[in-house]
């Protein structure tokens, strides 16, 4: 009876070994980052993890624009192009997917077939054709066009794990509301779509954080500093000055980071049934 | 009546035929609204693409013949979006044609076609779900099919840094920039070394993520661990923070002068400055470090979802018959984790394959190797678009792009073959 205790005591002190080591390596590089965001200076070379002279100056250093800096511009187009780009594909894709899933009609085998084939082949096979299209067109450095390409990108995949959701609510709702009179338009609004939450979840944050990540297709249409977004204009800020305005990537990092992930981890939960059901039906 | 429903269908066959020209044949069905409109769509459709459908499949051929006047490229875009509304345009025709003979059909069965109004109602209703559909596909089609169709056609071409407008024309090639990659020497070291480097990239990163994902969700999992919540949300953590960030703040701490990983870390432990960003091993090592800490947490969530829809009755059994922890373990958890999460882990893997922003934004596919296009850790992707982007190499890395669906299309159907989700449909 005593060694099983024992062995319960290592077990879990060895468990909070791990835990405690892990979350350093997870806490660290974010700690360093706030860290530098606060030091005095420009470099990383004096930068320490708790600053010595707390300053707010990269902050405010983030309100000045220049040449080709332009953070809040930058921060702007990003929220911008995310937004738009999440409710276009949440109503693309819920309405693409409901008709996959309800209807019946010719071409839908081969429809389903084609979604499956575009979502293997990334979006990124078409990078030189978004290059010449965009000069083509006279929209270089337009968010309209990024947004329209983001949101094509994001039909295939998000189409497919949404119709495997609407499969699993029974159609026997539809089929009773059916009886009640209610039309194929109602019936997607006020029974389906409520259902779907969770994977409407799933597809929304899909279409927010793939254009706040992206860097390789926007930093081919977007060529002039002002239209960038966070990415290349974070990117260009780091590589340009070889590293000597680090500090005040720092803080533009955190100005951006922190609302993103209280956002996140406030609706975890809601997104997260969506992707385990979802994504483990197969 | 019955019998001449499957005889006569002379009226039928009339109406289909004079359909040719849109809309005569629904006039000849005497319904004339219909057939107005039809004519007067096919006439707005013939007169406004004429223009594009006689540059375009002249510029699609020949890719211009006379400089500076033809930019080939553009040419080739005019060409392949001619093509595309053909083919929309031929769908359109079809209908027309099955339109007309349907409905000459109901006039052989001694029936009236529809009016107008009540032809537009049953037009909602039967082709409710093309409705819904519509605006999806047409954004795919412009926004994601026709660039992939383009991207292709480039391969075929000998476009690049020599022959782009307006001094210069481009011209088909065939397949000749494919033989170019395993032919000339410096092309076929630097695919296969790109190739192979892509290849562990995707296969190590991605089971290091799904590993120490599934590990730390079955470590949390344990019942008489205290602070559940706390825990669960400090390993989510690095999924919140936006990858891009993460990835550049990376940077920082592995460079190679002052960078905290070297200057702090090995410092503490009397270790050797590392040369993280310099030595293609190191970087590679540091490459494959990052992705861990980003690509686990997605693991871990879904791997806690799976654990906790485990029967306990499972466990209970195994306990009678005097399983150990280990036996549980092997028996059960870990195949049911596999069985269920299958489709999710193979996706880590076609990510990883594509995963652009942590080779690009950590040290741009660097160190540089000399002699070569690619760097000492670059994958397919940010080869192409160093290509692309740099070096203007587009036909090159056009044909890559090729190859490289193929490739992933090929593993992803062997894959979608073995699980079921295919077969549903």
């Amino acid at each position: 009876m005593h060694s099983i205790k024992r062995n319960k005591n290592i077990r879990l002190f060895g468990t909070y070994l791990l835990l405690a080591i892990v979350s350093i390596t997870i806490f660290y590089p974010l700690a360093w980052t706030i860290g530098a965001s606060f030091n005095k200076g420009n470099s990383l070379v004096s930068t320490t993890l708790i600053p010595k002279n707390p300053t707010f100056d990269h902050y405010i250093a983030l309100t000045k624009t220049s040449g080709t800096f332009y953070y809040f511009q930058w921060f702007l187009n990003s929220l911008k192009i995310s937004v738009v780009t999440m409710v276009l594909s949440v109503i693309l894709v819920s309405i693409t997917a409901y008709a996959f899933s309800r209807f019946r009609f010719r071409g839908r085998k081969n429809g389903l077939i084609m979604f499956l084939l575009l979502q293997m082949i990334p979006q990124f096979s078409a990078l030189i054709a978004l290059f010449v299209m965009a000069q083509m067109l006279h929209l270089v450095n337009s968010h309209f066009l990024l947004i329209l390409i983001y949101v094509g990108g994001q039909i295939p995949m998000n189409t497919y794990l949404m119709k495997g959701y609407i499969d699993s609510i029974p159609i026997s709702l539809d089929e009773s509301a059916r009886l009640d009179g209610a039309s194929r338009t109602r019936i997607f609004l006020q029974i389906l779509a409520p259902l779907a939450k969770p994977m409407i979840s799933v597809v929304a944050m899909n279409g927010f954080t793939g254009p706040l990540g992206d860097f390789a297709l926007s930093s081919v249409i977007l060529r002039d500093p002002k239209s960038y977004t966070l990415p290349i204009g974070l990117y260009n800020l780091i590589n340009d000055k070889m590293g000597a305005s680090y500090t005040t990537f720092a803080a533009g990092a955190i100005l951006i980071s922190l609302p993103v992930a209280i956002v996140f981890i406030l609706l975890q939960k809601n997104f997260v049934s969506g992707l385990t059901e979802g994504g483990t039906k197969g | 009546m019955e019998k001449s429903k499957s005889r006569d269908r002379s009226h039928a066959r009339i109406a289909g035929l004079l359909s040719i020209i849109p809309g005569v044949g629904q006039l000849y069905n005497k319904q004339i609204i219909k057939g107005i409109a039809f004519l007067v769509v096919a006439l707005l459709y013939i007169t406004g693409f004429w223009n594009l459908f006689n540059m375009g499949f002249w510029g699609l051929f020949t890719l211009g013949t006379e400089v500076p006047r033809d930019n080939s490229i553009f040419l080739l875009a005019e060409g392949l979006i001619a093509f595309l509304i053909l083919c929309i345009g031929l769908l359109f025709y079809g209908l027309n044609l099955r339109d007309a003979f349907k409905n000459g059909e109901k006039i052989d069965m001694g029936q009236h076609p529809e009016n107008f109004i009540n032809s537009v109602k049953s037009l909602f209703d039967t082709s409710y779900p093309y409705l819904l559909i519509s605006p999806g596909l047409l954004l795919l089609i412009f926004t994601v099919i026709f660039p992939i169709l383009f991207s292709f056609a480039l391969a075929f071409t000998n476009y690049d840094l020599y022959h782009t407008a307006p001094a210069h024309l481009a011209n088909w090639v065939g397949l000749e920039t494919f033989k170019q990659i395993f032919t000339v020497d410096i092309w076929r070291s630097t695919f296969f070394d790109v190739l192979g480097w892509t290849v562990i990239w995707t296969l190590v990163a991605s089971t290091l993520s799904v590993a120490i994902g599934i590990f730390m969700a079955i470590v949390v999992h344990q019942k008489d661990l205290k602070f559940k919540r706390l825990w669960r949300t400090i390993l989510v953590l690095p999924w919140a923070v936006p990858g891009f960030v993460t990835i550049l703040i990376f940077a920082g701490m592995f460079n190679d002068s002052f960078g905290a990983v070297n200057t702090v870390i090995l410092h503490a432990l009397g270790l050797h400055a590392v040369s993280w960003m310099t030595t293609a091993s190191w970087t590679k090592i540091a490459l494959l470090f990052i992705q861990s800490w980003l690509g686990f947490p997605y693991i871990f969530v879904v791997t806690t979802g799976v654990l906790q829809s485990i029967p306990e009755d499972l466990y209970e059994a195994a306990i009678m018959d005097g399983a150990t922890a280990w036996e549980k373990f092997r028996k059960i958890t870990l195949p049911f984790i596999l069985n269920q999460m299958a489709p999710i882990i193979i996706t880590q893997y076609t990510f990883n394959f594509n995963n652009f922003n942590i080779i690009y934004l950590f040290n741009n596919g660097g160190p540089a190797v000399p002699n070569s296009t690619a760097g000492g850790t670059d994958i397919l992707v940010s080869w192409i678009y160093k290509l692309t982007m740099s070096s203007n190499q587009y036909a090159l890395a056009a044909a890559l792009t090729i190859l490289l669906s193929i490739f992933v299309i090929a593993i992803a159907l062997w894959q979608f073959k073995r699980t079921n989700s295919f077969k549903e449909g």
